[in-house]
């Protein structure tokens, strides 16, 4: 028995390395990230001038609607915040109810986002149309289709802690959930002020 | 769409190679993939391969396995250089060489493409993976599952790319693939998809190689090994896996870019529609530049291992080379617009990257002298890779102050685009980074393999790449000052240019010579193993990897060392104090096919995507993902070795000694 409870012990303390070098790895990957959405700002900063077709950026889309996404994406990612203190303290039930909220609000903001898309195709306002709208989809979809790879990890969490609870690396995962969601946001203020607010002006 | 372009997309029987040139390439691909497989089945040997080598994580295998492929992408890189160098030779005034205009151009776009990516990326990934983890301490990369997808993404790409051997062209825009040439108007076939695809999917692979290296130096160095303790190699290794951290995320974007407007008929590099093409060639040189730097890196690590061991003393000025790395790491993102100086940005732009361009020989030149001064009154021994060593600082001095000379935006209106640039991008990367990665492997072998390579076939090899390296590339400088662009595929017999570009065939031809040396060498080794079995240490090596045994068991080291000095290794044969620490009990992760398996379907989804199969893309997208999260749930990954285990198994390795 105390044979058994040394080796556990050991065990933990390579653990906690572990947790510590995923927890650094998972922030190189997101540094990763950060460079490949600067490059579409870049080619969107680059695009956004000239105009074929007469779709200017202010006339595409609207502001009211866009900052009603903006504050859907930060309640889910408050949220999110909620799911990881409920965790710390051992709710499962808690927990499982908060990252639901964050799976909800955050389908919302990718349904919005789909609409908007879907709006401005309609109107014949597609990507193909000129070089500023290949950027602004291009930019603003990548943003979308990391949120949709978040959601689909949201589920395959929620399927994690109802069948295991928190164990050690539930709770590795949903820690990296939670920084990765974060991230999203602040990659969308981006969008929201860069494409949205400067391009309103 | 009809059914038979839902399934067939763009394939059909007219994708298949239209002359005698390409039939053999392809032949002779099919014609070794078959030996492969009957030689693997008639030893009854897939199993063996399966459980020991394919589904490996242990870093030493997964970097001999990256040495096999890298060796094969040479072989068909190799060829390639052989047919250009042919064409170049011959196809002058009336006679029109062996290759038609298109043919040539699709060669010398695989030549670069294969030549960076899957022959030097893979020599520098397999040394790192071979010698990283040991130099540092450690037992294992940090994300062992993480190395092996990686590997086998970087194999998904080389397959890729050699399908076009068979089935469509490839690419003709050359091997960063600008457009507007590049895009459908002009390129409609698959060539530049097959492009994009090979190099995303190796480019991923990178890509988590480069965060995987870079987590483990800094999160797994063994107790001891404080950051000015580091040997140089794990230092440039860091510097180098930095910048693929930053520069490869912007080739991702940029190869999605020009697919999206392929395919999706976007305008981000087209003519016409609002796009910008100069932005394509700012952004592929944004991750392009810094690429030669993380090629060139390692090998001067590489250098900075073997010249102190070959010269008997201690690396001159280790700080002054650390600071030269992280030199060289920062001007590396500053230099990128030094190769389109006449894309007219305006001569102020143009100085300012005249300048860093010619800044960034400063940390290089500290290097070069750091070297020469270790080298300065050693006791040197003239060993085939001390040989590397020698003809690297000729030739990479010469074709840097070469660089140099085109840092001046004047020289470079007249030089860009000529032969003299072929020319100096070949000294570098050749005699730069291929000779110090062949110094690197020279120096190494015996510590995998238990046996040293033989000398006598490493010098031949050495001078035939040496003095044919100068026959191949001299004429390039002197062609390239006549006025030679790159690229020709005819000229006129009234340039004279056919005597310049016959000696430059000649000197390929002895470059394959020096190749084929180099594959004796191995046979020649590998028979003469026994007389050449060495211990631990053959060098009087300084660094932690000539500890452990050879070969090393797959924990690295049965007890971890205890660092108290720079050069641990060096310092402990000198001083008497013991390196070993405890014996302790360790986790050590179990083999999993999931990497092999997630980049085959990977490689299926990239071939889809360039032949329009839908279908077969998203299958491939679903399975990835689906093996992906069943790895994920899998708890069972790892193995406790206890400390007695541990002990009985090295007092078993020190009855019997292992035979190969």
């Amino acid at each position: 028995m105390t044979d058994h409870q040394h080796t556990d012990v050991t065990l933990s303390h390579e653990d906690r390395a572990a947790d510590s070098t995923t927890l650094f790895g998972f922030w190189t990957y997101l540094m990763t990230d950060l460079v490949l959405f600067a490059s579409l700002f870049a080619v969107f900063a680059v695009l956004r001038g000239p105009q074929f077709g007469g779709a200017s950026i202010q006339n595409i889309f609207s502001l009211p609607f866009v900052l009603f996404e903006t504050i859907v994406l930060l309640t889910s990612s408050f949220a999110c915040g909620l799911a990881l203190l409920a965790a710390r303290e051992g709710k499962v039930k808690g927990t499982i109810f908060w990252l639901c909220t964050t799976f909800v609000l955050g389908a919302l903001f990718v349904g919005m986002e789909v609409h908007e898309f879907a709006g401005l195709v309609a109107q014949g306002l597609g990507p193909s149309q000129s070089g500023f709208l290949s950027a602004y989809f291009t930019l603003v979809g990548t943003h979308g289709l990391h949120v949709t790879i978040g959601l689909l990890w949201l589920i395959v969490l929620i399927v994690a802690i109802l069948k295991r609870g928190f164990s050690r690396g539930n709770m590795r995962k949903l820690a990296l959930f939670a920084i990765f969601w974060h991230f999203l946001d602040i990659i969308w203020i981006f969008i929201f002020i860069i494409v949205y607010l400067t391009g309103s002006l | 769409m009809n059914w038979q372009e839902f399934i067939f997309g763009r394939l059909s029987w007219s994708v298949l190679p239209q002359n005698a040139i390409a039939w053999g390439g392809a032949i002779f691909m099919i014609a070794c993939i078959l030996i492969l497989v009957g030689v693997i089945t008639s030893f009854g040997a897939w199993r063996w391969l399966w459980r020991e080598w394919l589904t490996s994580l242990d870093p030493k295998k997964i970097g001999v396995m990256y040495l096999i492929v890298a060796g094969v992408m040479l072989v068909r890189g190799g060829t390639d250089a052989l047919l250009l160098r042919t064409q170049q030779a011959t196809s002058v005034g009336n006679s029109f060489g062996i290759l038609s205009a298109t043919h040539f151009q699709e060669i010398f776009s695989a030549h670069g493409s294969i030549m960076i990516f899957f022959v030097a990326m893979g020599l520098m990934f397999g040394l790192i993976n071979l010698v990283l983890p040991l130099q540092i301490g450690s037992r294992d990369v940090a994300f062992p599952f993480l190395n092996s997808l990686s590997f086998w993404l970087f194999c998904a790409g080389a397959a890729l790319i050699n399908c076009s051997l068979l089935l469509g062209d490839f690419s003709t825009a050359g091997w960063l693939a600008y457009p507007p040439l590049s895009e459908l108007v002009y390129s409609p076939t698959t060539g530049v998809d097959y492009w994009i695809w090979s190099l995303q999917i190796g480019g991923l692979g990178s890509l988590l190689s480069g965060v995987n290296f870079l987590v483990t130096i800094v999160k797994m160095r063994v107790k001891g090994m404080t950051w000015m303790r580091l040997p140089v190699f794990s230092w440039s290794v860091l510097g180098s896996m930095s910048l693929v951290v930053f520069a490869f995320p912007i080739l991702t974007v940029t190869l999605t870019l020009l697919y999206l407007d392929r395919t999706a008929g976007m305008h981000f590099f087209t003519a016409g529609g609002g796009g910008n093409m100069m932005m394509y060639v700012n952004l592929i040189w944004a991750w392009g530049h810094p690429e030669v730097y993380i090629l060139i890196l390692p090998a001067f690590g590489v250098f900075s291992e073997i010249v102190p061991v070959f010269s008997s003393k201690k690396l001159a000025g280790y700080t002054s080379m650390v600071y030269a790395i992280w030199g060289i790491v920062g001007l590396s993102f500053l230099v990128w617009l030094h190769h389109f100086f006449t894309m007219g940005a305006g001569s102020d732009v143009n100085a300012f990257f005249g300048i860093m361009t010619a800044v960034i020989a400063v940390p290089t030149g500290v290097k070069i002298f750091n070297w020469l001064f270790t080298m300065y009154r050693g006791r040197i021994r003239f060993t085939s890779p001390m040989l590397w060593f020698i003809g690297f600082v000729i030739l990479f001095t010469l074709g840097g102050v070469a660089g140099v000379v085109m840092a001046e935006p004047p020289a470079d209106y007249e030089l860009h685009n000529s032969l003299f640039l072929v020319a100096h991008f070949h000294t570098m990367i050749v005699s730069g980074v291929l000779f110090g990665y062949f110094a690197g492997l020279t120096y190494w072998f015996p510590k995998f393999f238990g046996f040293t390579l033989d000398e006598k076939w490493g010098k031949r090899a050495f001078w035939f790449w040496f003095l044919g390296f100068i026959l191949a590339f001299g004429p390039l400088y002197l062609l390239g000052l006549e006025g030679a662009t790159r690229r020709l595929d005819h000229y006129s017999a009234a340039l004279g240019w056919q005597p310049l570009f016959a000696v430059a065939g000649v000197g390929a031809g002895m470059i394959a010579i020096g190749f084929c040396c180099q594959m004796a060498q191995i046979v020649a080794s590998f028979r003469k193993r026994h007389e050449n079995r060495v211990g631990n240490d053959p060098w009087g090596g300084r660094t932690l990897e000539w500890a452990t045994s050879s070969p090393p068991p797959s924990y690295n080291f049965a007890q971890l060392p205890l660092v108290h000095a720079r050069d641990a290794f060096w310092a402990s044969k000198h001083s008497g104090v013991p390196l070993e620490g405890q014996f302790e009990d360790f986790s050590m992760p179990k083999n999993t096919g999931a990497g092999i398996i997630i980049a085959g379907f990977i490689f299926l989804l990239g071939f889809a995507a360039v032949w329009h199969l839908w279908w077969l893309l998203v299958l491939g997208f679903l399975g990835a993902v689906v093996t992906l999260l069943i790895h994920a749930f899998n708890d069972d990954t790892e193995h406790l070795v206890t400390a007695s285990e541990v002990m009985h198994l090295e007092a078993g390795l020190r009855r019997t000694p292992s035979t190969i």
